[in-house]
């Protein structure tokens, strides 16, 4: 029996799909509840209630609206583009569930252990944008397309230093695979060993990088309901406009869990001692989200020309320098070799 | 046929038929988003070559930068569809030359001709054993390393072409007016403001 799922093609293939699917699922659910959350959290920070009605606490809130969307009608506008229109979400959609296949949730716990991992999440993350330009333009309205023009600008700006930041963390592990980057932070003092000492500027620029790629507040300009109608989406209703909202979302918990893998040591223990596990992975990760939904209920937005300037002209040169100087610091062997943690090569 | 010959075949097909959907597709915008596809599958073939680093630069550089840039361009401008159409017909013989010549170039290259011993040795001597190294650090190694200097002036060339197109198409217009960041969270609240207590019915 276990040769079948080894050996044969058939097997192996049923193998990664049970796999693939046991990422999924409770990624979903997830999801559901980190949704109700998020706005728990937003309705706290603002002395409201938030969703309360549908099931204990309004714990069934995401499952609700969930069932709206799908029973709605889709509408799709006249002239539309039809197939990239339908196109577009799933591109979306599918985009950010894919870059899920490479993050390891523990040691071993992941579906492909590919050597360039890092570079696969930042390649599919690149892809993302297509569905925003696609759907600002299929939906052959004025204002979806220039709603996709702002987000696209927007996105492949602040990839850009999100690329360098990265490069500073693949310098100090000297591998691109996830699982080396987090057993590169595995030291005797525990959270002190940890990427975010020897990176620490990093970490708030990632953070914030990350809030601009994935189109959050305080830079959530591509759907500002204050300027603009809602951005690429406003033609877009039920299922479709669905899969947009949980590939956003998606895309969020992804970076969550991109800062916790790169910065935070992933699935290892914070206090030496402790067993490390898959639990310490989803805490960082929750701990993550939840300054991602204050900073959303907090801050107010920018303005797009600030935007572009903040990305252009303050990150980029800021994280171009730390490449440089962790490059320095690795080859020299400064502060004890913290920034010289090479798994492989040597 | 293994698992591997089956995605060879898949990436394959989809890289010729979406190469001729780019050319022979009435919406340059549908053109755009196929040459995309063709790019994502032929980084698929560069994954089954072994050459995981080569397809996911592939994927940044080309679909995740450069065919923005296309698609942004092509979104942008007013195409006339009927007068493109006249024009392939007229473009027609050129490019079924330059096709030809390409084709051709391959048959030389694969077909008649062979590599002197030398220039074998040459290659070999730079490129590390594939199963010992990663090809990511074997790239690293040969472009950093061994010939850093050619690498270093490939970058030069294309920074002096970029400062060259901001060069000729920057223009400072000096009747916008625009905003200093700096200065103004610089600027000292007591010098710039004044609090004035107002009575009622009073004004200033």
């Amino acid at each position: 029996m276990v040769e079948f799922f080894t050996t044969t093609n058939l097997g192996i293939a049923l193998t990664i799909l049970g796999q693939a699917l046991l990422v999924i699922i409770p990624l979903f659910i997830g999801l559901a509840f980190l949704m109700y959350g998020d706005r728990k959290i937003w309705a706290a920070v603002q002395m409201r209630k938030g969703p309360n009605v549908v099931g204990v606490f309004g714990l069934l809130q995401s499952f609700a609206d969930l069932l709206k969307y799908v029973v709605k009608e889709i509408v799709v506008p006249a002239g539309a583009d039809r197939f990239v229109f339908f196109l577009a979400p799933m591109i979306s959609f599918v985009c950010a569930i894919v870059a899920w296949a490479v993050i390891p949730w523990s040691d071993g716990w992941v579906v492909a252990n590919i050597n360039v991992a890092i570079l696969y999440v930042f390649a599919i993350s690149s892809l993302e944008v297509y569905g925003v330009i696609m759907g600002g333009w299929a939906s052959n309205s004025k204002y979806p397309f220039l709603g996709s023009l702002r987000s696209a600008a927007q996105m492949i700006s602040y990839e850009v230093s999100i690329g360098l930041i990265i490069i500073g963390v693949i310098i100090s592990t000297g591998s691109m695979n996830f699982g080396d980057i987090v057993l590169a932070q595995d030291g005797r003092f525990g959270l002190f060993s940890w990427y975010w000492l020897p990176h620490f500027p990093m970490v708030f620029l990632f953070f914030i990088s990350a809030l601009a790629e994935t189109n959050r507040p305080p830079f959530d300009l591509p759907e500002a309901e204050s300027e603009l109608v809602a951005g690429y989406q406003v033609e877009y209703s039920s299922t479709p406009f669905l899969l947009f909202m949980i590939g956003e979302l998606t895309a969020v918990v992804l970076m969550c869990a991109l800062i916790s893998l790169l910065f935070f040591g992933g699935w290892l223990s914070p206090i030496p001692g402790l067993p490390d596990g898959v639990l310490w992975f989803i805490l960082k990760m929750l701990a993550a989200f939840f300054v991602f939904a204050l900073v959303k209920a907090t801050t107010p937005r920018y303005r797009y020309d600030q935007l572009m300037r903040i990305g252009w002209k303050v990150f980029l040169p800021l994280s171009l320098a730390w490449v440089v100087i962790v490059a320095f610091f690795a080859q020299f062997g400064a502060f004890g070799g913290a920034y010289a943690r090479w798994v492989i090569g040597g | 046929m293994s698992v591997a010959d089956f995605a060879f075949y898949v990436f394959a097909f989809v890289v010729v038929v979406a190469g001729l959907f780019t050319v022979v597709s009435r919406n340059p915008v549908h053109s755009v988003l196929w040459l995309i596809l063709a790019f994502l599958s032929s980084a698929g073939l560069f994954v089954l070559l072994g050459a995981e680093f080569v397809a996911m630069l592939l994927i940044i550089v080309y679909v995740g930068a450069v065919a923005v840039l296309f698609l942004f361009v092509v979104m942008m401008l007013d195409v006339d569809f009927a007068e493109l159409k006249a024009e392939m017909a007229q473009y027609m013989p050129l490019a079924l030359l330059i096709g030809l010549v390409i084709l051709m170039q391959l048959a030389l290259v694969y077909g008649a001709w062979t590599t002197s011993e030398g220039a074998m040795g040459l290659r070999a001597s730079v490129t590390p054993d594939p199963s010992q190294v990663q090809n990511t650090a074997a790239l690293g190694q040969v472009m950093y390393t061994d010939y850093l200097f050619l690498f270093q002036t490939a970058a030069l060339i294309l920074l002096v072409a970029m400062v060259g197109a901001i060069v000729l198409t920057m223009r400072h217009r000096v009747d916008v007016k625009r905003q200093n960041v700096l200065h103004q969270m610089w600027r000292d609240p007591a010098k710039t403001m004044e609090m004035k207590d107002i009575k009622p019915g009073q004004g200033l």
